[in-house]
This record gives structure tokens, C-alpha cells and sequence, in this order.
């Protein structure tokens, strides 16, 4: 429960609460006046972290060597291999597959069953088990323009305008024009979607959306999907074998400059493993487990982007990485769910951001990074937040307005992760609001692709979070769920594709990572600093001191 | 945390150590310094990786929950579960039928159910097991697939089933029945996706493919939002 201080605060949230709520009755969602060009760049640049002074640096080696990344990214990009590639035998590969798929979540699942109904055999590797990833966590929905007053048109401005017409315009096309069908092909697999009485799909409104095009299976939309497809992952044997707690920690490339495997490591049993393949997806998911600039961040333990380290070290370029998503609501309180993501569907549903005085200060539908800098604007400069026991500041999110707008039980139909989330720490979002702040939640940038999810190496393609471009510097809520089918499928067909018209193999060669860490060495770089790192380091200081950990970077895994 | 955390002792697998109070288990694990790899996953109560098992010191009962989402106590002895074995069967969802008749193929188990409850009571996710269960043994597709409808697959209620079922695959089963043969379909969504097969908007995306940014950032900012 909110300490006596707190709930002073709430007093203010009820009092102006009735006002706010005749206004949501009037208005719909236009409760505050949406933001114009011009203020939306104010408050990037004032109060988005990415805005910040060494929030980018240029990075030193590599493809995009010279390019402003993100300073964490950097950092981890300028690292040696875990492996001398010289100790592997490349002529007796301990696996050999088709098709490669890297990860679990639901990129890499509908992928590797894409693959297989195409006719390949698959290798899905993952370094926890099936569907341990980002997208099992997604609660708010996934965007598809299948209403009558919407179309892929509206869908395709939406996404433009969200990313601030960055985008990689080839590959938006791509996923709003797939997106009626990827629904439908969920669909069919058994994914439950919520439906009106008449069977046509419940949608809802998201940030910078301009029509109701959220589909969503209650506040579970990433588990809906993701079990889903984790189950028929299970029910291909023949086609798909998979391999857990592994971890691809390189590609290999051959002498013609074509991915045609990738060195394994089993965080168990500790053991590498050659792997040769025809073709390579990269599904690896994000980065929010750097926790760039010391934020929280919503994501699932794994996310250390593995993926866009080897494929950097190989030689993708990549496309946006200096840019990153802050959720507007992760929750700040209480202190054990600190980060934690607070979907976007709860804002969906009505609930508006109110300050320290309960006073409406954003249009509650924002795209999420002018959302989230409106938030930090609210606490930082106007000091309108609300400290919490150990000085984290938020804001409001006015939960009790859902059931007031749509009718008593509706948190309790459409929210429930929500709901229990909250209630195990004896917080009643019914009654009371939550309090949040931005939290690091997704990776706008990653590998360049095309659109059949192909690198500018042959043989390697990117699905989900790790591909760069469509999202452009800001992803709307939705459109990652839908992108992890769009181009899952892709990039699983056309990797199916190019092994079915066969490969001519060339030498394995893995020279590149000798080129690459020669790179390294030049700026003095220790020997000691490796990646991918696998798995976050949440050990003190005070244990690695006696584990004699304290200078390695990367985990001991 | 802070150096003026206040430390609660706890035994990880019976061995003592001392942790910052208003821990979770998992936050716990690794201040003692384990490196973690099973028995954890999303951290948020998504995932079911971190299915755990503990006593209360005092109390005589073992009970069960997240290891992401339950706070330590003092005394408190835990242990985190690595795997739950199991096994699921293979089927093709396109030739199946909604009914009785897949369950008893698919799933003969869950007609062993005693109906003890046990396993609604040890459902971190307070799902009430039992009963889908019974839903599955009357063929009630659509109400097993609703009442299990949140589940995380932890495995804590296949861990203490007496009548050794696996409940959480037959209830990802009847999600999948529902999903494709109970639910209504949409016919918007079947209508739009000819659409988009007969190409009807291929030309107008191509021309917004080709648009240069300032006539597109117009086109963004003067479309009309509907949204009542």
C-alpha cells in the first residue's frame, strides 16, 4: 500500500478525478490537446534521455565506424570474441540444418515454423528455453488495419509519422500490408484474439494511432501469441530441432563472404559447437538488459543484444542504434517492480497521466518517446512528481478511471496481469492509480535488412526487435508484436528459399574476427572486455570482489 | 540498494545469508551471488521460468510462487525449481476437432483428476486449475480455455498433482481449439485481406514509398484521427 504521504497526493488525483472524467465522456481520448510539430521537438530535445549529452558517442570500429551510437551500444560493440576461432574444426560441424534460427521468442518461432511448412529443416537455438523472451512479456496488443474505416494506408502514415519519417519506407510497407494476414495466420494457429459478440476483432487505440486497430488477447497479447507458437514449435519435431541454454556467440562466414554457420556454447554443460547452415536468422531480440544510462528497463533477462553483436563483428551494418525507447509507464512503486512495464492499453482504456496535484498535463496518446519526455518534463523541470520512499519521482497513471469509463469489472476483464501484478504487493489499481516513469523497453534500432529480411550478408537475415528501420527512431505500441510475425515470416521463407535452391558452400572462414579485434586492440582496449555478454551481472560489488570478477566485463557464464 | 539496507537472513538451499530486506527471491539469489541461468526469465511474472518452492520458518506448509514476484523473509529456507518434466503430444491443430473426443485422445490424464484442488492452490497465478481441468473432462472447450487463460506455464500445479497430470499443456490445448475453431471470425478481416491480395493499395503505398518527407509529414499531420 501507498505510504500516508503518498496517498495525500492521491487525494488531490480524487478530487480532480470526477472533472476528468466528464471530460473523457465528452471527448474520448482528446482529453488534452495533442502536441504539434514544433512542441513535440521541444520536448525531445529538452527531455528525452537520447537528447542528453553523452547519450551518443562515435563508435571506432566496425561498418559504421564514425557514426554516433549509443554509448552503451558502443562500448559493447568495441569488444573481443569469447573464442580463438583457430581451435574449431570446421569440417566436422556438430550440426547441420537448412535454416539456423537464433532465438526463441516469437520472431525466431514463426520463423523456424515458416521455414519448416516451406520444407527445410531447422535449428532454433536459444540460450534459456523456447519463448524465454521480450515478446512473451508484451501485454497491450498488436496493430493490424483490418477495420472498415482503416486501411494499410492510415496504418502506413501512423508508423511513419511515430518513427518521424525515419523509417526504412520499403520495410513499413512490408509490415502494414501483412498485417491483416499475419492476424489471420495467428489466427488459424490458435491464437486467442479478443472479439466482439459478433466475432469481429476488439480494437483499441494506441499511441499515435489514428484509428482503433490494437488487437489484443486481454493484457497477455506477447504470451497469447508467443505459447501459441512455442506449442506447434513442439508439434514439428521432424522439421524443427531445437537446442536450449545455448548460446550463438559467433557466425561463421565463408570465403566468399556468405553466412553459413555459427559457433555455439551450452551455458551448462559449457561445451562449443559448430554448427553449419545455409541460411542464418538473427532473432536475438534487444539490448534493455545494458540498462542504458542506469534506467530500469522492462525487458526479459536475455535481452543483452547477443544478435547485433556477432552480426556487427561480421559485417551487417547497422541502421538507428542510436536511438532508444523509453516506455512512458514502467512502475516506480513499490521498489521490487521498480522498471516494470505498465502497457500502453491501460492509457488505451482511459486512464490519464495526472501530476503530484492530479492535474491532466499530455495528451495521454502521445507517440512514446514525446509521451515519456513529457513525463520526465513534468518531474524534472515543473516539478510536478511524486517522490517516492527511496527518491525515485513519478507520475499518476489514473487507473480508477477505466472502470468509471467502461463500465465497473473492465480492469478486471482487460487487465488482469495488471491487476494481480499490483495486487501481490497490496496496491488496488481499481481504486487507486499507479505511480510510473519512462523505463527502458525497446530498441528502435539493429541490423539493416531488406524486405525479405536479408542482411548485406548473403545467407544472413535479421527477424523482430534486432532488425534496424522499420520503426525509424520511435516505435508505436503494436507494431513490434506485429513486426515479430511480418518479417518472422519473411525471414523464415526466404532463408527457407535460398536453402532450398542450394548453397555452394565456400571455405568456412572466420578471419573477420581476427580483423575485427586487431580494430580493437588499437584502441587499447583490455583483453578482458568481451561480448556477446550472454546474461546480465547483477552480482555486488562486494561478492565479485571475492569471486576476483571485479574487471572482467561480459558475465562468467 | 542502499548501505543502510536493512539484511534479513535466508537459507538458498539450506545455506544461510544475509540479504536486503524488501528483496525478491531472485534479487536475493544474485546479491548472494549466484549467477543465475534456470530459475529465472522475464523477472515480471510473464514468463513461468522461476517456479520456486519454500517454507516460512514457524510454518509447516511448503508453498509455491514466482521467484520474481515473492519477497524474502527472515528465515525463510528456498529453492529454486530448474525443470519441470513433462511430456506433451504431438498433433496437427488443422485436424483436430473441439470437442471431448481430442482430450481423451490427447490427453487421457485428466480424467485421473480427484478433484483434491491442489493445484488451484498452488497456482501462483491464482487460476483456478481444478476447474478447467473439470471443464476439459466434459469437452467444455471454451471454458477451460477461458479459466486457464492466464496461465504463465510454471508447472508448480503439474509438480504436486497427485493424479500426475499436466495440466498446463492440455489448457495451452484448449486455448488453441478455441482460438481457431470457438472463436467467431472476423469478416472484416477476411474481406481486407483479399483486398490487400488483389492489390488494392500496392499503388497508393508505392506512391507513399516514393514521397518525400516534407509532403508526407503534411499528409501525417492534417489525417484525420477517429478514434470515438
Amino acid at each position: 500500500m501507498y505510504p500516508d504521504y503518498m496517498m495525500k497526493s492521491i487525494e488531490l488525483v480524487e478530487k480532480t478525478r470526477p472533472k476528468r472524467l466528464e471530460l473523457a465522456k465528452k471527448l474520448g481520448k482528446q482529453v488534452f490537446p495533442a502536441m504539434s510539430e514544433s512542441e513535440r521537438q521541444a520536448v525531445l530535445d529538452n527531455f528525452h534521455p537520447d537528447y542528453k549529452k553523452d547519450a551518443r558517442r562515435k563508435i571506432r570500429v566496425g561498418v559504421n565506424k564514425g557514426e554516433l551510437l549509443t554509448t552503451e551500444v558502443a562500448d559493447l560493440l568495441e569488444s573481443y570474441s569469447r573464442i580463438d576461432p583457430a581451435i574449431f574444426d570446421f569440417n566436422n560441424p556438430d550440426h547441420e540444418t537448412d535454416v539456423l534460427v537464433i532465438g526463441a521468442g516469437s520472431a525466431g518461432m514463426a520463423a523456424a515454423i515458416t521455414a519448416g511448412i516451406n520444407g527445410s529443416n531447422v535449428l532454433l537455438a536459444t540460450k534459456l528455453r523456447l519463448g524465454d523472451s521480450n515478446s512473451m512479456m508484451a501485454q497491450g496488443g498488436i496493430q493490424a488495419a483490418d477495420q472498415k474505416d482503416d486501411s494499410p494506408i492510415l496504418h502506413y502514415l501512423d508508423v511513419m509519422g511515430g518513427g518521424h519519417f525515419d523509417n526504412k519506407p520499403d520495410l513499413v510497407k512490408a509490415l502494414v500490408n501483412d498485417g491483416p494476414v499475419a492476424i489471420k495466420w495467428l489466427e488459424e494457429l490458435g491464437v486467442m484474439f479478443d472479439k466482439n459478440q459478433d466475432g469481429s476483432m476488439l480494437v483499441i487505440a494506441g499511441g499515435g494511432t489514428s484509428r482503433k486497430r490494437m488487437h489484443s488477447t486481454r493484457d497477455y497479447t506477447g504470451a497469447g501469441i508467443c505459447r501459441v507458437l512455442r506449442d506447434e514449435v513442439y508439434n514439428m519435431p521432424d522439421k524443427i530441432k531445437y537446442l536450449e541454454f545455448t548460446s550463438i556467440i559467433e557466425l561463421i562466414l565463408d570465403d566468399k563472404g556468405q553466412a553459413v554457420g555459427a559457433i555455439g556454447y551450452h551455458l551448462e554443460t559449457k561445451q562449443y559447437m559448430v554448427i553449419k547452415a545455409s541460411s542464418v536468422i538473427i532473432a536475438t531480440g534487444g539490448f534493455g538488459r545494458l540498462h542504458v544510462r542506469g534506467f530500469e528497463t522492462t525487458n526479459h533477462y536475455g535481452a543483452t543484444a547477443d544478435g547485433l553483436v556477432i552480426a556487427y563483428r561480421a559485417g551487417a551494418n547497422l541502421l538507428f542504434m542510436d536511438s532508444v525507447q523509453y516506455h512512458p509507464t514502467g512502475a516506480v512503486f513499490p521498489e521490487q517492480i521498480l522498471g516494470f512495464l505498465c502497457t500502453e492499453k491501460i492509457r488505451s482504456m482511459g486512464a490519464q497521466p495526472v501530476n503530484h496535484d492530479g492535474e491532466l498535463f499530455v495528451y495521454p496518446l502521445e507517440p512514446r518517446d514525446i509521451e515519456a519526455a513529457a513525463f520526465i518534463r513534468e518531474c524534472t523541470e515543473r516539478k510536478k512528481g511524486v517522490k517516492t520512499p527511496t527518491g525515485k519521482v513519478g507520475i499518476w497513471l489514473d487507473s480508477p478511471l477505466i472502470d468509471l469509463i467502461n463500465g465497473e469489472g473492465a480492469i478486471q476483464k482487460n487487465l488482469p496481469a495488471m491487476l494481480r501484478q499490483f495486487k501481490r504487493f497490496d496496491i488496488d489499481i481499481v481504486k487507486y492509480p499507479m505511480l510510473v516513469y519512462p523505463t527502458l523497453h525497446y530498441q528502435n534500432g539493429g541490423v539493416e535488412v531488406d524486405d525479405k529480411g536479408e542482411t548485406k550478408i548473403p545467407g544472413l537475415y535479421v527477424a523482430g526487435e534486432a532488425i534496424g528501420g522499420i520503426h525509424g527512431r520511435n516505435r508505436l505500441m503494436g507494431n513490434s508484436q506485429l513486426d515479430l510475425i511480418v518479417f518472422g515470416r519473411r525471414s523464415g521463407f526466404w532463408a527457407s528459399e535460398r536453402a532450398k535452391k542450394g548453397v555452394q558452400f565456400g571455405k568456412m572462414n572466420m578471419q573477420y574476427v581476427y580483423d575485427f579485434e586487431n580494430e580493437v586492440a588499437k584502441l587499447d582496449i583490455p583483453r578482458k572486455k568481451i561480448a556477446p555478454i550472454v546474461l546480465p551481472d547483477y552480482i555486488p560489488d562486494h561478492v565479485k570482489f571475492k569471486q576476483k570478477t571485479t574487471e572482467y566485463f561480459g558475465t562468467l557464464i | 540498494m542502499s548501505e543502510e539496507q536493512k539484511m534479513i537472513k535466508v537459507l538458498i538451499m539450506g545455506e544461510a545469508y544475509d540479504v536486503p530486506e524488501g528483496s525478491t527471491i531472485i534479487m536475493a539469489m544474485e546479491y548472494a551471488g549466484f549467477q543465475m541461468k534456470r530459475g529465472v526469465g522475464c523477472r515480471e511474472g510473464f514468463c513461468g521460468a522461476c517456479a520456486t518452492v519454500y517454507r516460512e520458518k514457524g510454518d509447516y506448509k511448503l508453498k509455491g510462487g514466482l521467484a520474481c514476484q515473492t519477497v524474502v523473509k527472515e528465515g525463510m529456507i528456498l529453492a529454486q525449481i530448474p525443470f519441470v518434466p513433462a511430456e506433451k503430444p504431438v498433433y496437427d491443430i488443422k485436424e483436430l476437432t473441439p470437442d471431448i473426443d481430442t482430450i481423451k485422445v490427447l490427453f487421457p490424464t485428466v480424467f485421473r483428476c480427484v478433484a483434491c484442488n491442489t493445484c488451484t492452490k498452488a497456482c501462483p497465478q491464482e487460476i483456478k486449475v481444478m476447474d478447467y481441468v473439470q471443464a476439459l473432462k466434459r469437452g467444455d472447450i471454451a471454458r477451460a480455455a477461458d479459466l486457464s487463460f492466464d496461465c504463465i506455464r510454471c508447472g508448480l500445479c503439474a509438480l504436486r498433482c497427485p493424479a500426475e497430470i499436466v495440466q498446463y499443456n492440455a489448457a495451452t490445448l484448449a486455448q488453441r481449439l478455441y482460438g481457431r475453431y470457438l472463436n467467431k471470425k472476423s469478416p472484416e478481416l477476411e474481406e481486407r485481406i483479399i483486398e490487400i491480395e488483389n492489390g488494392k493499395y500496392e499503388k497508393d503505398l508505392d506512391e507513399l514509398v516514393e514521397m518525400p518527407r516534407e509532403e508526407l509529414s503534411k499528409r501525417y499531420y492534417s489525417r484525420e484521427i477517429k478514434l470515438k
